[in-house]
């Protein structure tokens, strides 16, 4: 179909955006890539009046690391991400998170602030952003805050972005020594939205789990992170053993809405199977 | 009411100024205003690649894409990629290899393998279908698409002996 009529305009600076964004209210729609926003457009399940195209804005593109931070500004494409030798070297979940995003295509053009605020359950940088107690960082007209992404999801497409406010970039704690990461994801073909997947994140130096986060996409109305198969998993020797306990304890973390094509327990499986292999691949 | 924005933008090495729609995007803007036909509107909602595009050298979803957005960039499309000869080992190869029926994802097809061809030297079979996975085939030619990719990669390194 066809998007339907709305107005479009391209501030140059973020208090012009302030601006918009107070005169049009709910009215408005932030545009940075487009590649969720302008095919819900084409689908008619968004009518705003206008337009706010974010593109170029000064201080929100590209990514560098800041001493012990990689800041990743909102309008750093999927693309960038997945071939920055810094993403690499320092944040190697994300580097493996990113080629499950679509296809490059849409990586080209799609953005990691884009991903984060719209906060599909199902997408992969908020997953990440969780597993490894990442922060956003959020500008509006009295300033800029900080907000962890463990309190930044609040729901079904709900953040903690309030009115007139813009997220300008994201900032993660690059890897500490000891520490290793692995991401897997079961999707019906290449490309296509999880039906579930797993940020996983942890100390593994000696042989056992430590601190490690398990966080979920496509498992709830937001990014989850699996407390009780965390527990579980303290301290404990690298083995089947270690992992069918975390894999068990799933079953008190994760409640997966069915969809159209898999059911809640068929859900909770597949959670259990990429629990698996993710702390494999952590220990191996 | 329709919202017009003066947009400027480079098609296929030409300057081009228009009023464009807000809401118009680059497929329509190329294949109503500019009489490119070229870009293909399957799905209409970036799921299907048939609508692929180069902007500023990278390949993007057409219909994903406002025309307006191209203001200041490059935009080009298989007309122009075409006539400049740059597909044209593609082209020779889809057609060596019968990597088309009806024809209708071909454009998208051939701007995407393209792209494999410029960042990747040596991809494996496997690489190139998950280059490709963005790209839809109805008439399900992905085993000729695939090989003939693989017969272009062929070609351009005894080419380039």
């Amino acid at each position: 179909m066809k998007a339907p009529s709305f107005a479009y305009t391209k501030p140059q600076s973020l208090p012009e955006v302030f601006d918009l964004l107070e005169r049009h209210g709910a009215g408005a729609r932030v545009l940075a890539g487009g590649q969720s926003l302008l095919a819900s457009l084409n689908l008619r399940l968004s009518a705003p009046e206008i337009l706010i195209d974010i593109a170029g804005l000064p201080g929100m593109s590209g990514l560098r690391v800041e001493g012990p931070l990689l800041r990743i500004g909102a309008l750093a494409t999927h693309r960038e991400i997945e071939q920055s030798p810094d993403v690499a070297r320092h944040l190697p979940l994300l580097a493996q998170a990113v080629p499950h995003i679509a296809h490059v295509a849409i990586r080209n053009v799609g953005t990691f602030g884009g991903s984060v605020a719209l906060a599909d359950p199902a997408a992969e940088h908020p997953a990440c952003a969780l597993a490894l107690g990442a922060n956003f960082v959020i500008a509006g007209r009295r300033g800029e805050r900080r907000v962890a992404a463990g309190d930044f999801f609040r729901g079904l497409y709900q953040t903690a972005l309030e009115p007139g406010e813009l997220l300008v970039a994201g900032e993660f704690p690059v890897l500490s020594p000891g520490y290793r990461s692995a991401f897997a994801e079961l999707a019906r073909r290449q490309g296509d939205y999880a039906i579930v997947g797993l940020a996983a994140h942890g100390r593994v130096d000696g042989g056992r789990y430590g601190d490690v986060r398990l966080a979920f996409l496509g498992a709830g109305d937001r990014p989850l992170l699996a407390r009780k198969a965390m527990a579980a998993l303290e301290g404990k020797p690298f083995g089947s053993a270690s992992i069918e306990s975390a894999q068990a304890a799933l079953g008190d973390d994760l409640d997966p809405p069915a969809d159209l094509t898999t059911s809640r327990e068929a859900k909770l499986h597949l959670a259990r199977v990429l629990t698996g292999r993710a702390l494999r691949a952590l220990a191996a | 009411m329709e919202h017009l924005i003066e947009t400027t933008l480079t098609l296929n090495g030409a300057q081009v100024t228009r009023r464009i729609p807000a809401r118009q995007h680059l497929v329509d803007f190329l294949r109503e205003e500019m009489g490119l036909t070229g870009a293909h509107l399957g799905c209409e909602h970036g799921v299907c690649g048939a609508c692929t595009l180069r902007l500023d050298g990278k390949i993007v979803r057409g219909c994903l894409t406002l025309a307006v957005q191209a203001n200041g960039r490059r935009v080009d499309t298989i007309e122009g990629l075409s006539d400049s000869g740059e597909l044209a080992l593609l082209q020779k190869a889809f057609h060596e290899r019968n990597a088309l029926q009806c024809g209708f994802c071909t454009p998208g097809m051939l701007l995407a393998a393209q792209d494999l061809m410029h960042s990747k030297r040596h991809p494996s079979r496997e690489e190139i279908r998950e280059h490709l996975s963005g790209n839809l085939c109805r008439c399900t030619g992905y085993q000729a698409i695939v090989d003939a990719v693989q017969t272009a990669l062929v070609a351009r390194q005894g080419a380039s002996r």
